[in-house]
């Protein structure tokens, strides 16, 4: 193709992303540096951030959690995805994906329903054991084995009840199951890539199993390892939405506190600098990954 | 190990449909809590054809997605092809752009376009409600983009460049060349960026709520507020219906690029 036409064609897209991603970071900027109430150059945002320190160390630490258990469940299943025929690695792959293209909210919401103290997990839970107590009965009343059954029929009203929700878990929870998907699919296209050849080299070099997953298969996996993390970690850290219905008081997010600023507290500019905070973290994180990484081929498009 | 990994497998998946299956039995439940079932019926999708307001933010909802996806595919295609032929150097440029709004969270990237949005339509132009449908379908085309782009730009690598010389000897104008030849080589990109960019728009919710203003309201933005009263059983009956239209739109693209796969290998055979 002729070099002008390249430029024509490329141009409005370029000052389209310009106009609609550039300088809205700028416009971000401009708020962070003024005051909320006059609007003059300021720095009174960066100085509240201090503040906030606390709250952006626990979103680092749960969406690193996060990560690091949508890895650990991740992999054997791109593994095994890996390992599939042709059709069945399709059918999968559309199995993962599926749910992210799904209202993550009501997703979310559902697991609440789930969780909850009077939820369906902890309803199924009284339910078994009021079976027991019931067995108990039964066992003492007909068959007379008073002990056991003495024993069963005792299990107090509500035994087994669990606080599900609005604990770190359920947050780390709600996190791993919405963002598992962005874990499993690079992954899965990294694990595809490796030469089968390497796997057949160390096997017949001696390696038993152990072996050659750990000096060959995972080396290699590394870049897809390390693109998963990334766009697990991303969404995580920056998530309102899971904190606020999974998490409780003490598990507020940055991402909570900025949707607050524009939503509730209508301190946009403060809301402005915490954006810039969390901006420059996930640059700051995926540029680490890269750097690992080295190449562009392990980060994969979802 | 295999059935390790197969165990492993199954128990993920189960835990990835799990919640769905518990909306999806929730939309046929006499009852509202979502954790009793009281009973089965139909009457929930009954009610949710009834309910104008409902249907009316499903109906918002599916014109921004498929404005935005539209836009986005006929843009970014016609931009990737223009990248594609950028030297390598306005070629990174142009892709570090790309990548922006990919790797910005969600909520930075709403939260910007709204100041801006904002800023703009109060501070230089004076409205009142700068907020509206079309800054919505702006936030939505602006992070459908980056999809297609990703989408298209592998398939133009892939593409025989003597194909478009061909038809070019052949005395094709480039338009020509465009709309015989590389739209085809190209159309399995195209079509899963549209569709990734649509199913996107559709269930984008961060974004949305932050660029949305009170006049044109999208289901996923209604539902967050939903969330704080007690929510209709209706929504989940709506779940089931979108859960249903979107497998069997992967489903289809899945079937196009099966066929595409076949096409191309029988081509390599001959």
């Amino acid at each position: 193709m002729k070099k002008n036409n390249a430029v024509l064609l490329s141009t409005p897209y370029l000052i389209w992303m310009v106009l609609f991603t550039l300088i809205p970071l700028g416009v971000v900027g401009y708020y962070a540096l003024t005051d909320p109430s006059t609007g003059e150059f300021s720095l009174v945002n960066l100085r509240q951030l201090g503040m906030y320190l606390p709250v952006l160390w626990t979103s680092i630490l749960y969406s690193l959690a996060s990560a690091v258990v949508c890895l650990i469940l991740g992999y054997p299943v791109a593994y095994f995805i890996a390992h599939c025929s042709q059709t069945a690695q399709r059918f999968l792959y559309m199995l993962v994906m599926l749910p992210m293209c799904m209202s993550f909210l009501l997703r979310t919401l559902a697991w609440v329903g789930l969780l909850n103290d009077q939820g369906i997990i902890n309803n199924l839970i009284v339910a078994l054991f009021d079976q027991l107590r019931a067995l108990g009965g039964w066992m003492t009343n007909r068959l007379g084995w008073n002990a056991l059954g003495g024993w069963l029929a005792s299990i107090p009203e509500d035994f087994g009840r669990l606080t599900l929700i609005r604990t770190p878990g359920a947050v780390v929870l709600g996190m791993v199951y919405n963002y598992l998907p962005y874990m499993i699919l690079p992954l899965y296209t990294t694990i595809l890539k490796i030469d089968h050849r390497l796997i057949e080299a160390a096997e017949d070099l001696g390696c038993n199993a152990v072996q050659t997953f750990r000096r060959v298969i995972l080396p290699l996996s590394v870049p897809g390892i390390l693109s998963g993390m990334t766009m697990v970690f991303v969404p995580a850290v920056s998530t309102f939405y899971i904190s606020q219905k999974m998490g409780s008081s003490s598990t507020v997010l940055i991402g909570d506190v900025i949707e607050r600023q524009f939503k509730q507290g209508n301190n946009p500019n403060l809301g402005a600098a915490l954006s810039i905070v969390l901006m420059i973290l996930v640059f700051v994180c995926t540029g680490i990954m890269n750097r690992f990484g080295g190449d562009e081929e392990g980060s994969v498009v979802v | 190990m295999k059935r390790t990994n197969r165990f492993i497998t199954v128990l993920i998946f189960i835990f990835l449909y799990i919640p769905m299956a518990v909306l999806v039995v929730a939309s046929f439940n006499t009852g509202k809590n979502i954790t009793h079932f009281d009973g089965f019926t139909f009457q929930q999708y009954v009610r949710l054809f009834k309910d104008d307001d409902l249907l009316e933010l499903l109906r918002n909802s599916l014109v921004v997605s498929v404005l935005a996806s539209l836009i986005a595919t006929t843009f970014g295609t016609v931009a990737a092809i223009g990248i594609n032929g950028l030297n390598p150097r306005l070629r990174k440029a142009a892709m570090s752009l790309t990548n922006i709004p990919m790797t910005n969270p969600d909520i930075v990237t709403g939260v910007s376009l709204s100041l801006l949005f904002v800023f703009v339509g109060s501070r230089l132009l004076g409205q009142r409600n700068s907020l509206t449908f079309w800054t919505l379908l702006i936030a939505h085309v602006t992070f459908n983009l980056p999809y297609v782009i990703l989408n298209v730009m592998p398939k133009l690598k892939q593409m025989d460049e003597s194909l478009t010389d061909a038809a070019l000897d052949l005395g094709c104008t480039h338009l020509q060349a465009f709309f015989k030849v590389t739209i085809h080589e190209i159309m399995p990109g195209i079509i899963s960026g549209a569709i990734m960019a649509f199913t996107m728009s559709l269930d984008d919710f961060v974004i949305s709520y932050f660029v949305t203003g009170l006049d044109f309201v999208t289901l996923p933005v209604e539902i967050y507020t939903y969330t704080k009263k007690p929510i209709q059983p209706k929504i989940y009956a709506m779940f089931t219906l979108l859960f249903l239209l979107i497998f069997v739109l992967m489903v289809i693209s899945n079937v196009i690029q099966l066929m595409g796969d076949k096409k191309r290998q029988s081509a390599r055979g001959k």
